[in-house]
């Protein structure tokens, strides 16, 4: 396709479209709302489903239902809205449903603001309600990235029967990129699990309560192994002038492209910095970053929350190497002079 | 008992032959107690099921309670929902299946405590579904806590001396409530007592079933049902004391009914067919490889900002959209949320060769303030030999800055002499294409005619780049010269 100047939040539901997705279940939220306006837009005009819902316990909930049904659907919001899922994400994965979200995260606790922060971080990549599992988290930083993890998302969350989400930021969902979407148009499958009110199916439940504690604990055999299935196949990132550095940041979301400016400035300055910027959260990339820890001095954790991704780094790398810290919070994005100053802070320290 | 023989005493159709799922040895019982009307009601439901042909059709949606494992025994599609959820469960079913049969069974726990938001709003949008309600005014499966529903004065574990009105307010009558609501198409309130009564549930169970069938939307049957474990009851005195206490309060009776004027309503099949899909999201196939055209090397970054309703923002799409057509990176965001409404409104674009790292512009190379309070917060974070671009019509007071390059245009001015005041925009966006000479006149031209929405308009906002690209200073007059 030609390229089109989009916002990520609308190439989200473009991709959505293409993927075959077929019910859109939402509550309106800044800095998410484009998400849900796109598909009151684009859904009933190929009768595909839209509905805003009563609530995100609620919308959840559809999606709950929607997936148990066999349709590739989802949902999407931001922090005050992903708290309230939280149950019906569990729920998700108890009854091992194929469902993508999508968290476009504002600033935090509470109310908190409509400005970008990544304080959602651990509820998303931690799971954030009850019991122990995960979701599968992709991290864009890009327009065209929206629409292709989202496209992914449906993907992954087929091939797992899990929760997908599409990890990103009020930065990310706002701005407009050009954006070059796929010319192929899925068509769901059946799934021969689920329940499309039919003979074959009939015999089909869907159900995470599980009486006996064996049976439970075949259940959650069953996650864990398909968690370190994920863990083994499916890390990503991406590498940005990691070429002969000392000092590897590591970000991802808008976090990142902040850190692009600084690292291509101080690389200018003469000053051996590179970044790993993560693609997938959970599973994180542990391999790639445990590989770049016989080369480098330290990493530094940059994020815009006081302090979640950097323990997923420190344990990934088994403190291996020192781990610095770069954090803001409140609803300001970090300016690059501000990056900047950190990693040029944190390599001193190291290098010197 | 009197009910047990209007109900199959034998294992009715629509039960599994053996109930395979249930844990434990018994493989034959359900594990609900004696006199319990939850067994009743079930049998009722996978009757009406097979009697009506919709066995392969059902999707029964099992609550949080009592009736939570009503896959061992029900011979249908089955999906287990969160507590109190299941008409938003039921909500995702049925527009995933519009051709299904959904049966959303809850308690009054489920009901109307923890799930009345989604219960009311699956009633108000009238989903194509079948409620069954069973309300016997104690939550079951927890032990014998107070209900919504539990009378004033009945005793429960959580209202030991009695349901007090001032601490609990009174019991919820759901029927009525759902009644209220313009969607609902027939909402019937039964008791699970004697012959008579078990006969009227089965026929308006079979009723919602039958309206569902028909596509006639929302039904919602509430059942008074007896709890002989938690009331500390025989059966018997349970289906008296439901006569005695509950029927009083919650009256029997049809409480809406519009299903002779209620129209079918179906859904259509979702469209994947690619020429339409494209055609609906707006994909144009790429023709030929897309080339750069542009000679530009290096970055700008732009700040354009101004009041709501000024175009700040639309410009700066334009712009970034031109940049695209040639072959450049672009990005544009904009400051978003409240701070849009009332006061300025500014978005960041950025035009370059290479990849955009961060699209927030803090030091910007070109600044277009369209009005005073757009000058005052952005002009110091131009960088040095930078652009400020000055609504002159708006803008009292002279750059202070000596550092940097300004051009000082009328351009509300100019766009009302043309003819459309709204168009300023479109001027700044040809003093900028003059100043900077990033971009072609024809590119930025030929994004207008793809996305202006106003098409009789277009004609008019060429005029107005070309009148901001050929603007010299001194030819026209702003307020401050
Ligand atoms: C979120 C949540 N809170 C509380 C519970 C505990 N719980 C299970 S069943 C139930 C009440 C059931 O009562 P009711 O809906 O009246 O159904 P019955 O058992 O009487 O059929 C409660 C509170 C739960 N499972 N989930
Ligand atoms: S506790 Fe009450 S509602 Fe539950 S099965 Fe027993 S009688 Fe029925």
């Amino acid at each position: 396709m030609k390229h089109e100047l989009i916002k990520g939040n609308e190439a989200v539901i473009k991709g959505a479209l293409l993927a075959g997705c077929t019910n859109y279940f939402g509550y309106p939220i800044t800095p998410a709302s484009e998400i849900a306006e796109a598909a009151a837009y684009y859904f009933p005009k190929l009768n595909r489903c839209f509905i805003q819902a009563e609530s995100e316990v609620a919308a959840i909930n559809m999606v709950y239902g929607a997936a148990a049904a066999g349709s590739r659907c989802m949902t999407a919001s931001s922090g005050p809205g992903l708290s309230l899922k939280q149950e019906g994400i569990s729920y998700l994965a108890g009854a091992e449903l194929p469902a993508v979200v999508v968290d476009v995260m504002r600033a935090g606790p509470g109310l908190g603001n409509v400005w970008p922060e990544q304080s959602d971080y651990n509820q998303i990549v931690k799971g954030g309600g009850h019991g122990s599992y995960k979701n599968f988290v992709l991290a864009p930083n890009s327009a065209q990235e929206m629409c292709d993890m989202t496209i992914q998302a449906f993907d992954i969350a087929d091939k797992y029967r899990c929760t997908a989400v599409v990890l990103t930021d009020g930065c990310i969902g706002q701005m407009m990129e050009p954006v070059k979407f796929p010319d192929k148009v899925v068509v769901p499958q059946e799934k021969d699990w689920a329940i499309h009110g039919t003979a074959e199916t009939r015999k089909n439940v869907i159900t995470s309560i599980y009486m006996s504690t064996e049976t439970l604990k075949d259940l959650n055999d069953r996650l864990q192994k398909k968690y370190a299935e994920m863990q083994t196949h499916e890390q990503r990132s991406e590498d940005f002038m990691v070429e002969g550095a000392s000092l590897i940041v590591v970000a991802y979301g808008i976090t990142s492209r902040i850190a692009e400016n600084a690292i291509k400035e101080l690389r200018a300055k003469g000053l051996k910095v590179g970044m790993i910027r993560l693609q997938t959260l959970f599973p994180f990339p542990k391999d790639r970053l445990q590989k770049a820890v016989p080369l480098i001095k330290a990493m530094l954790a940059a994020e815009m929350s006081a302090g979640q991704m950097v323990d997923d780094v420190k344990l990934a790398i088994e403190h291996k190497c020192p781990v610095e810290f770069f954090g803001t919070y409140g609803g300001s994005v970090p300016t690059v002079g501000q990056m900047s100053d950190a990693i040029e802070k944190a390599y001193q320290k190291h290098t010197s | 008992m009197e009910q047990t023989k209007i109900v199959t005493k034998s294992k009715p159709t629509g039960f599994y032959e053996n109930f395979d799922r249930k844990v434990g040895k018994d493989k034959k019982t359900t594990h609900y107690c004696p006199g319990c009307s939850h067994g009743i009601v079930q049998k009722l439901v996978a009757e009406a099921m097979v009697d009506l042909g919709i066995q392969d059709r059902t999707i029964f949606i099992s609550p949080v309670g009592c009736s939570v494992f009503s896959y061992y025994y029900l011979d249908a599609g089955n999906i287990q929902a969160p507590h109190g959820r299941a008409p938003a469960v039921a909500t995702g079913a049925a527009r995933a299946r519009p051709d299904s049969i959904v049966i959303s069974y809850q308690g009054d726990g489920d009901l109307a405590a923890i799930g009345t938001s989604e219960i009311l709003h699956a009633a108000n949008r009238g989903e194509n579904m079948t409620v069954i309600f069973v309300n016997n005014a104690i939550y079951g499966m927890t032990g014998g806590q107070m209900a919504p529903t539990t009378l004033v004065s009945q005793k429960t574990l959580t209202s030991p001396a009695g349901r007090l009105v001032e601490n609990d307010g009174f019991p919820i009558r759901m029927a009525e409530i759902i009644s209220s609501l313009g969607a609902p198409t027939y909402v019937e309130r039964t008791a699970c007592t004697d012959s008579k009564n078990i006969m009227r549930t089965r026929k308006a169970i079979r009723k919602g079933l039958q309206l569902q069938i028909d596509k006639k939307g929302f039904s919602f049957i509430e059942i008074l049902s007896a709890c002989p474990t938690n009331w500390k009851m025989t059966p018997k005195d349970s289906v008296q004391w439901i006569k005695e206490n509950l029927e009083p309060y919650f009256k029997l009776g049809v409480l809406k009914d519009i299903s002779d004027t209620r129209e079918a309503r179906s859904r259509s099949q979702p469209i994947f067919d690619p020429a339409t899909v494209f055609g609906v999201l707006g994909l144009k196939k790429e023709e030929k490889q897309a080339v750069r055209t542009s000679k530009f090397a290096g970055e700008r970054r732009l700040k354009i900002a101004g009041f709501g309703g000024q175009g700040a923002l639309t410009a700066g799409a334009l712009i970034a959209e031109a940049g695209m057509n040639e072959g450049l990176h672009t990005s544009w965001i904009p400051s978003y949320g409240p701070e849009m409404r009332g006061g300025t409104a500014n978005c960041s674009v950025i035009i370059s060769d290479k990849r955009v790292g961060t699209p927030i512009v803090t030091t910007s190379d070109v600044l277009i303030a369209m009005n005073g309070p757009s000058l005052d917060a952005f002009e110091n974070d131009v960088v040095k030999n930078g652009l400020i671009i000055v609504n002159s019509s708006m803008i009292s007071r002279k750059v202070a800055r000596t550092d940097v390059r300004v051009v000082y245009v009328p351009l509300t001015e100019i766009a009302s002499e043309l003819g459309l005041k709204a168009m300023a925009n479109s001027v700044a966006v040809g003093v900028f294409l003059q100043h900077e000479k990033i971009l072609e006149r024809k590119t930025v031209c030929d994004v207008l005619t793809t996305s202006l929405k106003k098409q009789s308009a277009l004609e008019l906002n060429f005029k107005a780049i070309d009148a901001g690209m050929t603007f010299k200073e001194g030819q026209k007059k702003g307020i401050t010269q």
